[in-house]
């Protein structure tokens, strides 16, 4: 009965915003209404009460006008009999709960700091495992595997299982359809959460089972991520919350799992998640709300088994996942990917420093290449003991009448995250500083190493299966053969890198469009050439190309560059007619080489942001990991607001952190030389590259000039830095034209 | 009925007027009166029904009384109805039986058309007095619909500041509405504004038909001009003519009337209420509101609520003042403040029969005449209120009703009916009938309750019309008429409706037809409908018939209608859509208005009773058959209540074969390929 859960949910909801108001007046009185309410290190504020209201929220006086709001939405209560209405009431008494509970969780950030362990790691050994509010970093990195689809949803787990087995099993299936966990709430003080510790699963971000709380207001962080990515990538605008909560319902697959007896105040929860168009399925025999609508297919499921739920839940709410079907003995997926192998779990290493390992992929003939052949030659996991040491080299050999040997590399990157995907084993590192961990838990089920043998011919033919048509795969164990191999990958990386880094964009006629995001952000279209690799680092020229070739159809078209309008800004007819109508006639024209003058849009997921410096007469440009402030006034997270969702902003520019020392790099503006401010992290990270292009353009100590954070984060502080230095932009045109 | 007309020409003359009272209602409140009636020896309705049979010409539209050289009279005979004979009927001046039936069709609409706009006038004169703080006692209530509406009538609603875009005074904003509502009387060119207000295609093709009313009082001038002897004499083109005029009433007057009312009163939504007679208390002063102009009544609510008047109430020996309405002024006060309801049309002369009701106050449309005889016979102050709708008859009192002194002018209703509580007789009798409801479906409330504030649309409603569990719209509205058993019709087409799934938006006397039987109340769900229907009226918690408010507010049934077509799903138009609609048991000239504005709007719409237009083949073809092929609507009568729902559910089973929804439908799961695919 859907009365029995309004009437249920409505009280809920009273008791939740009743509380609140409680606890904000004591909050109050103890730190004054000046006092900053927040959650760390966020530009959206309490995300929830910004995105659906438009009022950002900044110290407990503000939050009191928003309490006054939420107090007002909360409905009647329901008659028993004759009632008015209920499914729009109970709806607006769920967003008020949330509200509510979003102020609750900041004000707790005020008076109980160390109740959330603000990392994107949990600790359990010292008992922090709270993760609480994602920082925009973490939001911001994660929040690119759900534009780019690697993550198709999230699960919203609250309560807990009968068991640890059964956590644990719910957790894994769920990781293997690579969707997101977000956990909250007890039942009976157990949580979810601790459940999965007890069975030994790693949880945090890294592994996607993310524990938000042990209460029911961590279903806030949940939905304020959800309401972030609306923003960040959407492109809506914070208070346009009819918008947002429809970009959440079409866009966003998230739904809610219910285990355990579910009380008014989750009841209410759940009614705030259908604002969202999140369904909740439940473990128990909950009133059910079937009719569609609100949300796209049900709302309300109960009585769901605990081997069914997880399938449930995605038909449910209407997503379509596919299960990687790799033949070994260890889970694989995505989310395994972020899971670490620990000292105390480590069986064998191979690699990382203390022995070689190289990975390499070649091209060979179609008659040299026998099919899904995994040979191993040298000792494998059965053959040494616990905690042993082997060098490594994993030789991939490709043969097909489509493969070309530019796909070598991209072939080669795959290697990553491929292995990395199965559980219990790690992965760290590329060609010859590639570095494996095994651990003992995956030794137990029967992992050798001519599974990962098995598991790149198996993904390599999912995902790139149009380029080749057999791939067979050596793996070595042996010193002398793998110093071998690696003296050969070497020269061939030697190779590869020139021909890549010397491509120019006059050589080539055709570009390539990437609109892997538009299931986010659905206007914005990125174009990639081969000095403008992808804006989100991710995509080259060459990954473009390939990935063309694979799926004709996907999201990377060839796009015929056309007549040159402009060759200092890089902009081309062609290119602008694509832009056009795959920007849904957003997007009428954009260059490739400037900030100042119609910059390439950028969905919100690049790596780097660059911004106008007027009074340095030059740029900065900050990176994603970078949480500081920065001389624009704007650390990452309020740039990448400010330009996010498709729009084309005169002034910022989203770019990747390669294409910082790309040829073409803003030269429009000035090229590199404009450069005058960039995180210490960004500058050491491409330091032997910046020396590089600082000489070519005559500047060898240009990668000195350059101020950063330790010089200062205002305009005003680097001014003498770069005076002192001679940094050229000063000596250049003014920026602003 | 035709064995009672035989028993009755058999019977002695003195009991012949007698009706039997089981024979003419379904309602128990209404029957327990209708034997008090007779014992007390009133003659009512029910009983001039028995005795007066209608005019046979008349019913079928072929009587011509338009000069003074008829009337004609042009009787369809057996033999030309069956094409044994050629159809050469003429009146004098050659009038062919078409021209002759859609004059009178014609007629009709004008009239309902002008009833209608006419009080869409009186409310846009006080709107715009109230907006220029002429009167004291009408405000601008609800400035979130004036909003709304504005932009219809190309009011801006922000001013510029600077560089700074800034709300523009409410007071502005009113008065340049109200401007420009009430100019749409009197606009001679042009188009009325709320025609724009249609889905697209539906006013594409209009303007292609050139259909579009240009002003309200010009189009119903039109009809009155073309149907004078000797001018418009196609009726097709005279049909052509009724449209504008229809829906000048529909998109324009009462749609106007209905909007303006929101601002000064509130847009309707969910509340609770009563129905039937047995809302009257016999230690209560019963006051009566009859008719249908919520000006009137709107004050009457605030003085009877007033302490002063409750107060004076008890010094006379009330424990308080109940104020009931009948008609369409009570579905007014019911949905915007609960206000109980004492019964539909053929009620009216009941509630005086009860001995109970201390003042009956009328304004305008179905006050029977009959009332000033009937409270004569009781203690009942009849008391009319409107300069254009006194009555001669009885002991009426006129207190003429000024918008510029409203609430002083309600005050000295008000105390005429509490000095007439103490004149009571001892002859009382109050049935116990009365009924809850859940009243107040403004279109704007649907929206609300089917997603809240933050996700309110009308995507559940048409998502489950499309997944079946919702079949299909019924729109059930419209009079009673005493030549058919009282709200007999009304609930065996409702509760057919509902069985098979259908959701009914209802206004009128239909709505308290289902009020009294307890169709407006969310229990009513489990009891009446399909398992479909049942479900998804307990997903929102609402009754199965939705009460959208007076005859005038069939106006939000086009705009609900609008509102669906734009949440996709259900095609392009009205016309598309699984809807249609019914007046079982119409009489007033207003319903055929109403009638033709919904069938021009692309619904097909079946009337109860008779239409009378059976006289004229032709004419009559014209209106069930060809206006489906230009406006996607048709004209249909069906007598039968039965065959009625059956047609309007086959109707609704074509449109959802066309619409590709009528087979069940898989589960679309989505990739991200088909996100990307997704419109921005």
């Amino acid at each position: 009965m859907s009365r029995l859960v309004a009437f249920a949910a409505i009280q809920g909801g009273y008791n939740i915003v009743s509380k609140a108001e409680g606890t904000l007046k004591r909050a109050i009185e103890e730190y004054g209404p000046d006092k900053k309410l927040e959650f760390p290190n966020t530009a959206y504020y309490l995300p929830i009460i910004y995105s659906i209201l438009g009022i950002p929220v900044k110290t407990l006086g503000d939050a009191t006008g928003v309490m006054e709001i939420t107090r007002k939405l909360l409905p009647a209560h329901i008659k028993g009999k004759n009632h008015l209405p209920y499914l729009g009431p109970l709806l607006d008494a769920g967003m008020a709960a949330l509200f509510a509970e979003e102020i609750v969780e900041a004000v707790r950030y005020i008076t109980n700091p160390d109740f959330y362990y603000v990392s994107e790691e949990c600790d359990p050994e010292n008992g922090k495992i709270w993760l609480g509010a994602a920082e925009d970093t973490v939001f911001r990195k994660r929040g690119v595997e759900f534009v780019d689809g690697t993550a198709p949803g999230f699960a919203a787990i609250v309560g807990a299982a009968p068991t640890p087995e059964i956590a644990k099993n719910i957790a894994e299936e769920y990781q293997k359809r690579n969707l997101y966990v977000f956990m909250c709430a007890n039942q009976n003080g157990t949580t979810f959460t601790e459940q999965l510790i007890q069975a030994g699963v790693q949880v945090g971000w890294n592994t996607r089972l993310v524990p938000f709380s042990p209460e029911i207001n961590g279903a806030v962080f949940a939905l304020g991520f959800a309401n972030r990515a609306a923003m960040a990538f959407g492109g809506i605008k914070p208070g346009d919350y009819k918008n947002i909560l429809l970009y959440n319902k079409d866009r966003v697959f998230a739904f809610v799992n219910a285990f355990g007896d579910v009380n008014a105040e989750w009841a209410v929860n759940a009614a705030g998640c259908v604002n969202w168009g999140f369904p909740t399925i439940a473990d128990t025999d909950i009133p059910e709300i079937l009719p569609t609508g609100v949300c796209t297919y049900e709302h309300v499921v109960g009585n769901v088994a605990h081997e069914d739920i997880v399938n449930r839940s995605i038909e449910i709410r209407g997503l379509k996942v596919t299960v990687a079907t790799i033949d070994i003995p260890l889970a694989y997926g995505a989310a395994f990917e972020g899971e670490r192998v620990r000292k105390d779990d480590l069986y064998l290493e191979l690699g990382g420093g203390k022995t070689q390992a190289v990975e390499w992929v070649t091209m060979k003939g179609m008659n040299e290449v026998e099919d899904g052949k995994v040979e191993l030659f040298g000792p494998d996991v059965a053959d040494v003991k616990p905690g042993s040491r082997l060098p490594l080299a994993i030789v991939v050999e490709v043969a097909g009448r489509n493969f070309q040997e530019d796909f070598e590399p991209i072939l080669e990157r795959q290697i990553h995250h491929l292995i990395n995907y199965a559980q219990g084993i790690m992965h760290i590192g590329q060609r010859d500083i590639s570095w494996v961990r095994v651990s003992k838990q995956a030794v137990e089920k029967g992992f050798s190493l001519k599974h990962i043998g098995t598991i790149l011919h198996g993904k390599l033919h999912q995902d790139f299966g149009s380029v080749f048509d057999k791939v067979q795969v050596k793996l070595y164990t042996e010193k002398d053969k793998v110093d071998e191999l690696t003296a050969t990958a070497r020269k061939i990386y030697q190779t590869r890198d020139q021909r890549v880094e010397t491509m120019t964009d006059e050589a080539v006629e055709t570009y390539y469009s990437c609109t892997l995001c538009q299931s986010f952000a659905p206007t914005h279209v990125c174009m990639v050439s081969p000095e403008r690799t992808g804006l989100c680092g991710a995509y080259n020229w060459m990954d473009c190309r390939a990935s063309y070739q694979i799926n004709p159809t996907g999201p990377n078209q060839p796009v015929e560059k056309g007549e040159c309008l402009n060759p200092v800004l890089g902009n081309w007819k062609g290119v602008n007619d694509f832009v056009y109508k795959a920007s849904r006639q957003k997007v009428s024209s954009y260059n490739f080489y400037s900030l100042m003058q119609e910059p390439m849009s950028t969905c919100g997921c690049c790596e780097c942001i660059a911004a106008v410096l007027p009074t340095c007469n030059g740029v900065m440009t900050v990176n994603r990991d970078y949480t500081g402030e920065t001389p624009s006034g704007m650390k990452f997270t309020t740039l990448a607001g400010v330009m996010g969702g498709g729009a084309s902003s005169p002034g910022f520019v989203g770019h990747s952190k390669y294409n910082i020392i790309q040829g073409k790099y803003i030269l429009g503006d000035g090229g590199l030389l404009r450069m005058v401010w960039m995180p210490k992290i960004l500058k050491e990270e491409l330091k032997e590259k910046l020396i590089k292009r600082g000489e070519a353009l005559g500047y060898p100590n240009l990668i000195d000039m350059i101020a950063d954070e330790t010089v200062g984060i205002t305009e005003e502080a680097i001014m003498p830095f770069l005076q002192e230095k001679g940094h050229p932009a000063l000596s250049m045109p003014p920026i602003t034209g | 009925m035709a064995e009672i007309v035989k028993k009755k020409d058999e019977a002695p003359e003195k009991a012949a007027k007698l009706v039997n009272p089981d024979s003419v209602s379904v309602d128990p409140a209404t029957i327990i009166m209708l034997k008090k009636a007779q014992r007390d020896g009133i003659e009512t309705i029910f009983d001039r029904a028995e005795t007066m049979k209608p005019c046979n010409i008349g019913a079928e539209g072929i009587c011509c009384k338009n000069c003074a050289q008829g009337p004609c009279r042009l009787p369809l005979t057996k033999k030309i109805k069956d094409g044994l004979e050629p159809d050469k009927r003429m009146g004098l001046c050659g009038a062919t039986p078409e021209t002759i039936a859609a004059r009178n069709f014609a007629r009709m609409v004008a009239s309902g058309a002008a009833a209608h706009s006419d009080h869409g006038r009186g409310i846009a004169q006080v709107f715009l007095a109230a907006a220029r703080k002429e009167t004291g006692d009408y405000q601008i209530k609800d400035t979130r619909k004036l909003l709304q509406i504005a932009p219809d009538f190309g009011v801006a609603t922000t001013v510029m500041d600077g560089d700074v875009e800034k709300q523009r005074s409410i007071d502005e904003i009113a008065v340049e509405v109200g401007q420009k509502a009430l100019a749409e009387w009197g606009k001679q060119n042009g188009e009325i504004v709320y025609a724009k207000r249609a889905p697209k295609p539906r006013y594409d093709l209009w303007k292609k038909l050139d259909v579009i009313p240009r002003g309200i009082d010009r189009e119903i001038v039109e009809i009155m001009h073309r149907t004078h002897m000797g001018v418009d004499q196609d009726y097709e083109n005279i049909t052509k003519q009724c449209t504008r005029a229809a829906l000048a009433d529909g998109w324009a007057g009462s749609m106007i009337a209905t909007d303006l009312s929101d601002v000064m009163f509130g847009t309707p939504y969910p509340l609770h209420g009563e129905i039937n007679l047995g809302v009257l208390k016999q230690d209560h002063v019963n006051m009566i509101v009859h008719g249908h102009d919520p000006l009137l009544s709107e004050m009457i609510v605030v003085a009877a609520q007033s302490k002063d008047m409750l107060d004076y109430a008890k010094g006379k020996g009330a424990k308080g003042i109940v104020l009931a309405g009948m008609c369409c002024t009570a579905n007014e006060i019911l949905v915007r403040h609960g206000m109980p309801i004492a019964g539909n049309y053929l009620q009216q002369e009941l509630a005086i029969i009860t001995g109970a009701v201390d003042a009956m106050v009328v304004d305008v449309q179905c006050v029977m005449e009959n009332l000033a005889n009937v409270a004569m016979c009781y203690h009942t102050k009849l008391i009319t209120t409107d300069p254009r709708a006194k009555i001669i008859s009885g002991e009426t009192v006129h207190i003429e009703f000024d918008e510029h002194h409203a609430f002083e002018d309600a005050k000295k209703i008000v105390m005429t009916a509490i000095d007439n509580f103490t004149n009571r007789r001892a002859d009382v009798l109050i049935p116990k009938q009365k009924e809850q409801m859940v009243v107040g479906f403004s279109y704007e409330a649907i929206n609300y309750h089917l997603g809240g504030t933050f996700r309110g649309s009308y995507t559940p409603l048409n998502d489950n019309i499309i997944n079946g569990r919702i079949r299909g719209i019924g729109g059930v509205v419209g009079c009673n008429n005493a030549r058919t058993m009282h709200d007999s019709a009304h609930l065996i087409v409702v509760k057919e409706l509902l069985k098979n799934d259908v959701i009914v938006l209802t206004t009128g006397c239909n709505a308290m037809a289902c009020g009294k039987a307890g169709l407006l109340t969310p229990d009513a769900a489990q009891v009446y409908c399909g398992p479909g229907l049942a479900e998804v009226c307990e997903t929102v918690g609402i009754p199965p018939v939705l009460h959208m408010g007076s005859c005038v507010d069939n106006s939000r049934i086009l705009m609900a209608a609008t509102e669906v077509v734009k949440a996709g799903g259900l095609g392009k138009d009205i016309s598309d859509l699984p809807a249609a609609g019914c007046a079982p048991e119409w009489m007033s000239e207003k319903a055929i208005s109403i009638g033709q504005y919904f069938v021009a709007s692309g619904v097909y719409t079946l009337f109860g009773v008779m239409l009378p237009v059976t006289g004229a083949p032709k004419f009559q073809k014209h209106l069930f058959e060809d206006m489906e092929g230009i406006y996607g609507g048709k004209w249909d009568l069906v007598e039968d209540p039965y065959e009625m729902a059956a047609k309007m559910i086959a109707h609704i089973d074509l449109k959802r074969k066309a619409l590709g929804i009528d087979k069940a439908r898989d589960r679309v799961l989505m990739d991200m390929a088909d996100r990307r695919a997704m419109e921005a």
